[in-house]
């Protein structure tokens, strides 16, 4: 079986952390830092009777992605939700570190997100490694090279996570791929469910989704679910410019100022896409990929620098 | 320690800072040996939502365009990210991130970046300011934490005594300055019965290279022995050393 035949059979929301690695990059090309054979496991879990995982819920390595060299992250979101611990946080500063190391002769670090945020059970340490990771992606940028994000599994991008994704160069989200400080039930349970019914499928996809965050410009491509997609979105990236200076920063200032000038007052996701000019927003939600896609693509067009 | 005394003691001279009717903290104040300290912030509790970080960022980025050197302190007794439809409809996300990255790029050219926790702080606002910041110190009342026990009780379904138990011999997990500065997070502890002034001037003379070294805080003080070896081993391996 070729290589792009089993990235386009592949479900992104379906396949496993690992699965998604193998079927992203070119065949074979992956090497783990710190494999699950080395068993390096979370030291915090056993005080809460919690089964822990060989590999802490974070694969990184390297491999090759359209015979470009690239470091890669993949969380496991079936594994305590893809949440950040100190070792799984480890593992993704270090990677970073080491790209800042061997930046010239890497095309990009890709992080594929799958979390719910900070796992509560070592809060402390997982807290502090977002913010370790976050300052390791801005170097990285810094130095020149791209740092994309890939958002679609089942655990979403929540949390701290979100903050992480909020610095990469750029995102690809699918559908599935929610991106979100608070989570519904989060926000149920502190504000009430007036505020947030978290029970609210519709109401869940529809503001934190993936196509709302690609047509307010929070994502900057949209992939069907399939891993191929993924693939193609993450390789028209690479070849945009990316910077990470004082431009780019007031350009970011500038476009989400803009943003809260003109939806600021938005009750509701489908007004925002009324605003934006699109003719039916209620159809937003049951678009086909492809047709989602070409409509984005129309209207939101700029922000790569900045960001 | 109040904001006020804290400034009075930051700036004997008098300083410009004012918190405005969103709990923000804007202005900045005289240093002791001469040059000013631009000031951003959050007061009263606050929840930090997309209107309030948009508005620190832009102070940030004009404090960086002007080429000063700073200091650039960061003043924090928050809530933690607004908790809103609103806030989330709007990406939310990318407003801490953008804050956060300001405060960074802000570090990373040369301005020494102090973080002053002297009240509550949590979650994404804390990630968003204080850890943001290239130190990080504490004052009395001084409250970071991730989730409160009793929200932490909802998620893991462990009870608030059970989770008060486990408190008591993992820190790792449990609210409140002592255990999140074992990680690394907070530099140090400030006194308040000396001049914060004397003790700022003392970092800023300290702290005087930007960069990251928090993992190795965390092991010294026994809050994080695996992380910063794991880190330190793949990127060893990332780089073909290993």
């Amino acid at each position: 079986m070729s290589a792009l035949h089993s990235a386009a059979a592949t479900s992104w929301y379906e396949a496993s952390a690992r699965q998604r690695v193998a079927a992203l990059l070119d065949p074979g090309s992956f090497k783990e830092f710190i494999g699950p054979e080395q068993r390096e496991v979370s030291p915090h879990l056993d005080i809460f009777d919690l089964p822990k995982q060989f590999d802490d819920g974070m694969i990184v390595g390297r491999g090759m992605l359209a015979n470009k060299s690239v470091f890669i992250a993949a969380q496991e979101g079936r594994f305590m939700g893809g949440a950040f611990g100190e070792v799984h946080g480890a593992k993704l500063a270090g990677l970073l570190r080491g790209a800042l190391a061997a930046a010239n002769e890497l095309s990009a670090v890709l992080i594929l997100f799958d979390t719910g945020g900070v796992r509560l059970q070592e809060a402390n340490a997982g807290e502090l490694a977002i913010s370790e990771i976050m300052r390791a992606v801005l170097d990285v940028r810094a130095a020149g090279l791209h740092v994309l994000g890939l958002i679609g599994g089942r655990a979403g991008c929540y949390g701290g996570g979100s903050l992480i994704s909020g610095c990469c160069s750029a995102l690809v989200v699918s559908e599935q791929g929610r991106i979100s400080v608070s989570g519904p039930e989060v926000i149920e349970t502190n504000r009430g469910i007036e505020e947030f019914d978290s029970q609210d499928r519709a109401l869940v996809w529809r503001t934190m989704g993936g196509k709302n965050r690609r047509l307010l410009g929070v994502a900057d491509a949209f992939a069907d679910d399939a891993v191929d997609s993924f693939r193609t979105a993450t390789l028209a990236l690479l070849s945009q410019s990316s910077r990470f200076d004082l431009g780019a920063m007031q350009a970011e200032q500038m476009r989400l100022e803009e943003r809260l000038t003109r939806f600021g007052s938005c009750p509701d996701a489908t007004q925002i896409w009324s605003a934006l000019g699109i003719k039916d927003p209620e159809k937003i939600p049951a678009m086909p990929a492809g047709a989602f896609i070409a409509l984005a693509n129309e209207i939101q067009e700029k922000s790569h620098d900045a960001r | 320690m109040t904001l006020d005394e804290i400034l009075a003691s930051l700036f004997p001279k008098g300083h410009a800072v004012a918190v405005d009717n969103e709990g923000l903290i804007l202005g900045s104040g005289p240093l002791e040996r001469g040059g000013v300290a631009e000031i951003i912030g959050v007061a009263n509790k606050t929840p930090l939502g997309v209107d309030g970080a948009i508005k620190l960022a832009c102070k940030v980025l004009e404090i960086i365009a002007t080429g000063a050197s700073g200091p650039l302190l960061v003043l924090i007794d928050s809530d933690s990210q607004r908790m809103s439809k609103r806030d989330e409809l709007l990406g939310l996300s990318e407003y801490l991130s953008h804050l956060a990255k300001c405060l960074i790029l802000a570090d990373m050219r040369g301005i020494n970046t102090v973080g002053i926790l002297y009240g509550r702080s949590a979650a994404g606002a804390f990630i968003a300011t204080a850890l943001s910041t290239r130190t990080l110190t504490a004052l009395p009342g001084a409250d970071p934490e991730v989730m409160d026990l009793p929200s932490m009780s909802r998620v893991t379904k462990l009870s608030l005594d059970v989770l008060k138990e486990k408190a008591k011999s993992t820190p790792v997990f449990a609210p409140g300055l002592d255990n999140v500065a074992r990680t690394g997070a907070v530099l140090e502890s400030w006194d308040p019965n000396k001049s914060l002034a004397a003790q700022l001037s003392e970092l800023l003379q300290r702290e005087t290279v930007a960069g990251d070294r928090r993992d190795l805080l965390g092991k010294q003080r026994g809050g994080r022995l695996k992380a910063a070896d794991i880190a330190s081993r793949v990127k060893t391996l990332a780089t073909g050393l290993g």
